[in-house]
């Protein structure tokens, strides 16, 4: 069988390249349009032939996303493309393997398989598009959906508390942990390609507009009058500021996070917090400014790479134990056969 | 010394008995090496208490190791013991029913103190020992404990050490009991011990006490031989049916020239492929222990899609959670092998328990036209057979493959003349279809040959990238498609591919007996060895019956429907419901006589002949 080389190259592509004679048939309007370009627009700087490229998908409105990849690709089943992936990339190591998920496939039906996943830390990139909702189901609240969220299945609004994606990620170990949105293309570019660098599992949660089911969820971090004011963008080495002019800053007091203003006397950015993304605890603290979110805009809400860590992947792991087996002790198939013990009549 | 002449036997079946640490298997496992280079048939089936450490000297911790050996062809390890062999009361309490009338017994009188019994639950203290209750037996209490420790009392181990070694007195003396030489354990010890000369020394001295005891012993007069038996010339090797079933699959991937990529998630009494697969990374088997029974399966999709020959095993409960993508696989067309090692249901169900009812899960279990063909493996070294063909059906038709086997020939061993590697049918996977690209240049990934099957394309193919997906497709160009004639037109097409499989299986042959006649016995799966066993007996009694056995269920093979139309009556029985018997009258128009057993264990060759009988008398009547 024909396995895949990485002598191609893709620098002559356009991302054109990349689009698929196919309709796209996502609702006007929503924010999976916004996503398909950006990385259609990066996929020719990836350094990667276009046909060792694979995405593979679950079930869910984002899910079509193969079928306008002029890659090669799957649309699987709910919730098990992390599960796939796995497999792909264990046994066919070359490939540039992509997970397309949302909310639903990925933290409910799937979220074992998206856990496991991290803890191996295969070399996957996995873009979980988060709208808070079930939209292919046509509205019932899901797993990342606030608590009290009226939906086509909670009228008086959820019970569930809801998953905390990140928080989740580095629980189970990932090594590479992401946040961004569809409504800032350019840092959604960035943060791509820093997934694509990076050599293990990565993952990016991407806030995602679904302006059918659940418009404007997180307008909060992509409105021009509001997100200044809630959206913070993360930079490794740089302090942690956002707000009108970036005027405000964040600085930790014990292991509590707390606002401090710039424009007030006696503050100064030398006293902020410096991101850096291989803290494991501040990255912690990062993906739970959830939690100090009593009041909305108490804490503004992080984007970027919270979290990155360099660990040996899965199928270099299996690759180098089986290679060091076939050197160490190789052996024919009709040895094997024949077993240690046989006799002859 | 004991002069007594040994008397001859065909066959001797004899069952190991004790707690799980008294080296049962191991016991088991060395007699049956020593008579298979001696040159007899056997076949063996171990027998593992349920709990993994039941306490000590109680009924559910019994342990069994039983066999069959003879000059003649075995094909079970047999329905009654000649010798049993028990190490403490509860052993005997368990397996004295199954026991012949005047069968022996060799009894480890220290494994019967007041303890023992107790656990045992002989009422009162009774020691079935000494009480005359086995009078009907031939009894040979032997305090194997006391003789182990005298034989190493010189050997500066502790009475704990010693006392694990009171096996290899039995197995000693077993060896004399039926001629054969301690040489061969000999050697086995030396080789596991030699990292440790004092224990490989003093294993092999309790084992030449044991043999010595036979041999000096006044009191003990049963001893026999069972010639060599008279098997085809050739080179043999021991095999279970789980070892077998690996080692099609890793032979299947070589002949293939494809990476072997397993994915599989723990349960009894299929782990043992992974095991055994998970050794074999000197030849470049990938295996990955999934974290759980989908993802086991969802990670070989992966695998086959990215260009690996992919193959699964799990039993019934776990097969049951891989529904879903096996309707994947099917509307995908990728190649993949599905082995079920089938126990006793349902849900938990008996777990170490043998039955073979997940037949109709395998033939139906999924949503929508989902056809899968289905396999199903007769023996222990059959299991090889049926592996290679799995993956080559399912390689070679791009299509899932189910594989049934179950707990009773995944665990029974048997002698295997193994075959050569050149000897194997070659295996070609299809990368290749007329047409499947347009003078246009547009790539038709659906496209079909002759067979109905379409092109393997692996990623990293420049110019030939494209989707796959669950949803329906489009003839040809694997876009998805609601049109409703194309769904109707590639259901169709999906079934028919199926089917054509049977223009490339062996066609059925007839096991023993007329290849037309009174009575036929159908069997599929691991009642093979009682039904040939009763059917080739009842020929030699002047009963003309016949036996078939099926390997290919779905598709059947093209001549079976006029083979059984040679018949009068069709007998079918089957360790579940009905459910082969159901299906292939629905199939096939033919009258079928179905025989039900669902107590976890084998089919007894009686049993079998009994069946056949009453239908032999009814015909006279
Ligand atoms: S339902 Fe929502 S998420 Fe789905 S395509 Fe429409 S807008 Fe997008």
């Amino acid at each position: 069988m024909q396995k895949p080389n990485n002598n191609g190259n893709s620098s002559t592509l356009t991302p054109k390249d990349y689009a698929t004679d196919q309709e796209v048939r996502w609702c006007p309007g929503c924010g999976d349009y916004s996503i398909l370009k950006q990385v259609q627009t990066v996929m020719p700087q990836l350094g990667v032939p276009k046909e060792n490229t694979v995405f593979v998908s679950g079930i869910g409105c984002a899910a079509r996303y193969p079928y306008y990849m002029n890659t090669y690709g799957m649309h699987s089943i709910h919730g098990r493309a992390t599960a796939i992936a796995s497999g792909l990339k264990a046994s066919n190591p070359e490939l540039d393997v992509w997970v397309i998920t949302g909310d639903g496939d990925s933290l409910a039906i799937g979220g074992n398989h998206l856990i496991h996943l991290l803890r191996r830390n295969i070399d996957v990139n996995v873009l979980l598009f988060n709208n808070e909702i079930y939209g292919l189901t046509k509205g019932q609240y899901s797993p990342t959906s606030p608590q009290g969220k009226v939906s086509k299945s909670t009228p008086l609004g959820s019970v569930d508390h809801p998953f905390n994606p990140l928080a989740l990620a580095l629980g189970a170990e990932a090594t590479f942990v992401s946040r961004a949105i569809d409504r800032n293309p350019k840092h959604l570019r960035d943060t791509i390609v820093a997934a694509h660098k990076h050599k293990g599992t990565s993952l990016i949660e991407i806030y995602q507009n679904c302006n059918v089911f659940n418009d404007l969820a997180f307008d909060l971090y992509s409105n021009k009058d509001s997100k200044e004011e809630n959206a913070i963008y993360l930079e490794a080495g740089k302090p942690l500021l956002f707000g009108k002019d970036q005027n405000k800053g964040i600085k930790l007091d014990g292991f509590k996070p707390v606002i401090v203003s710039l424009e007030e006397s006696g503050n100064s950015t030398d006293d902020l917090w410096v991101h850096d993304p291989e803290d494991k605890i501040k990255a912690s603290i990062l993906t739970n400014f959830f939690d100090y979110d009593f009041n909305k805009g108490d804490l503004p809400r992080p984007f970027g790479v919270f979290y990155e860590k360099q660990r040996d992947t899965y199928e270099d792991l299996m690759k180098t134990q089986i290679d060091n087996a076939v050197s160490s002790a190789p052996i024919e198939l009709d040895e094997l056969l024949s077993g240690s013990n046989h006799w002859e009549i | 010394m004991n002069t007594q002449k040994p008397e001859t036997k065909d066959e001797v079946v004899i069952l190991f008995a004790g707690d799980s640490g008294d080296g049962i298997q191991l016991t088991g496992g060395q007699f049956t090496e020593t008579v298979e280079i001696f040159g007899n048939d056997i076949s063996t089936f171990p027998n593992f208490p349920a709990e993994i450490r039941a306490p000590a000297g109680t009924l559910s911790g019994v342990s069994g190791f039983q066999l069959k050996f003879g000059s003649i062809e075995v094909f079970t390890a047999g329905d009654q013991y000649d010798v049993l062999v028990v190490m403490n009361a509860a052993a005997l309490k368990v397996n004295l029913q199954n026991l012949k009338k005047g069968g022996i017994i060799i009894a480890n009188t220290s494994g019967f103190d007041s303890k023992n019994l107790r656990n045992a639950k002989y009422i009162d203290g009774e020691n079935p020992l000494t009480n005359q209750s086995l009078d009907g037996y031939e009894l040979h209490s032997i305090d194997i404990t006391k003789l182990t420790r005298e034989a190493l009392k010189d050997s500066g181990l502790s009475v704990k050490e010693i006392d694990r070694s009171k096996n290899m007195f039995v197995l000693g003396f077993i060896y004399w009991m039926f001629n054969q030489s301690v040489d061969n354990t000999v050697k086995n010890i030396t080789e596991k011990f030699k990292n440790k000369p004092d224990l490989a020394k003093s294993n092999i001295s309790v084992l030449k006490a044991g043999y010595n005891f036979g041999d000096t012993s006044e009191t003990f007069s049963s001893r026999f031989k069972v010639k060599p038996a008279k098997l085809p010339k050739g080179k043999y090797r021991n095999i279970s049916g789980n070892q077998a079933i690996s080692l099609g699959l890793v032979a299947a991937a070589n002949k293939s020239n494809l990476e072997l990529f397993y994915g599989s998630y723990p349960i009894t009494p299929a782990s043992d492929i992974l095991h055994e697969l998970s050794r074999y990374k000197n030849l470049g088997v990938k295996t990955f222990q999934a974290e759980d029974e989908i993802a086991a399966i969802a990670a070989t999709i992966g695998a086959s899609f990215g260009g690996s020959l992919a193959a699964t095993a799990s039993s019934g409960p776990g097969i049951a959670l891989k529904g879903e993508a096996l309707g994947l696989s099917v509307i995908l067309e990728i190649p993949l092998v599905i082995v079920n090692v089938q126990r006793g249901g349902p849900s938990t169900g008996l777990p170490t328990k043998t039955e073979q009812a997940d037949l109709w899960q395998a033939l139906y279990g999924r949503n929508g036209e989902a056809p899968i063909p289905v396999l199903a493996a007769a023996t222990p070294k059959d299991c090889f057979d049926m592996a290679y063909e799995a993956c080559r059906i399912a390689v070679e038709h791009m299509t899932p493959v189910f594989l049934l086997s179950d707990g009773y020939i995944a665990n029974g061993a048997e002698p295997w003349a193994f075959p050569k590697s050149s000897d194997l049918k070659p295996i070609e996977p299809i990368t290749n279809v007329e047409g499947m690209t347009t003078e246009e240049g547009q790539l038709l990934p659906y496209k079909r040959n002759k067979d109905l099957v379409r092109p393997w394309i692996v990623p990293g193919q420049k110019g030939f990238e494209h989707r796959i997906g669950g949803l329906e497709k489009e003839a040809d160009t694997g876009n998805v498609s609601y049109d409703p004639l194309n769904h109707q037109n590639m259901t169709k097409t999906r079934e028919e591919k199926v089917l054509k499989i049977a223009e490339d299986i062996p066609e059925q042959q007839i096991e023993s007996g007329p290849d037309s006649g009174e009575i036929v016995v159908v069997g599929w799966g691991s009642t093979y060895g009682a039904i040939e066993t009763a059917v080739r007996e009842l020929n030699e009694e002047g009963k003309p019956v016949s036996h078939i056995h099926l390997k290919y269920i779905f598709p059947f093979p093209k001549n079976l429907e006029q083979l059984l139309n040679g018949f009068d009556k069709v007998i079918i029985p089957e360790m579940n419901r009905g459910q082969l018997s159901r299906y292939m009258k629905q199939e096939l128009e033919i009258n079928i006589i179905p025989h039900s057993k669902m107590m976890g264990l084998p089919y007894h060759v009686e049993e079998i002949k009994q069946l056949i009988e009453n239908e032999l008398s009814h015909a006279k009547a």
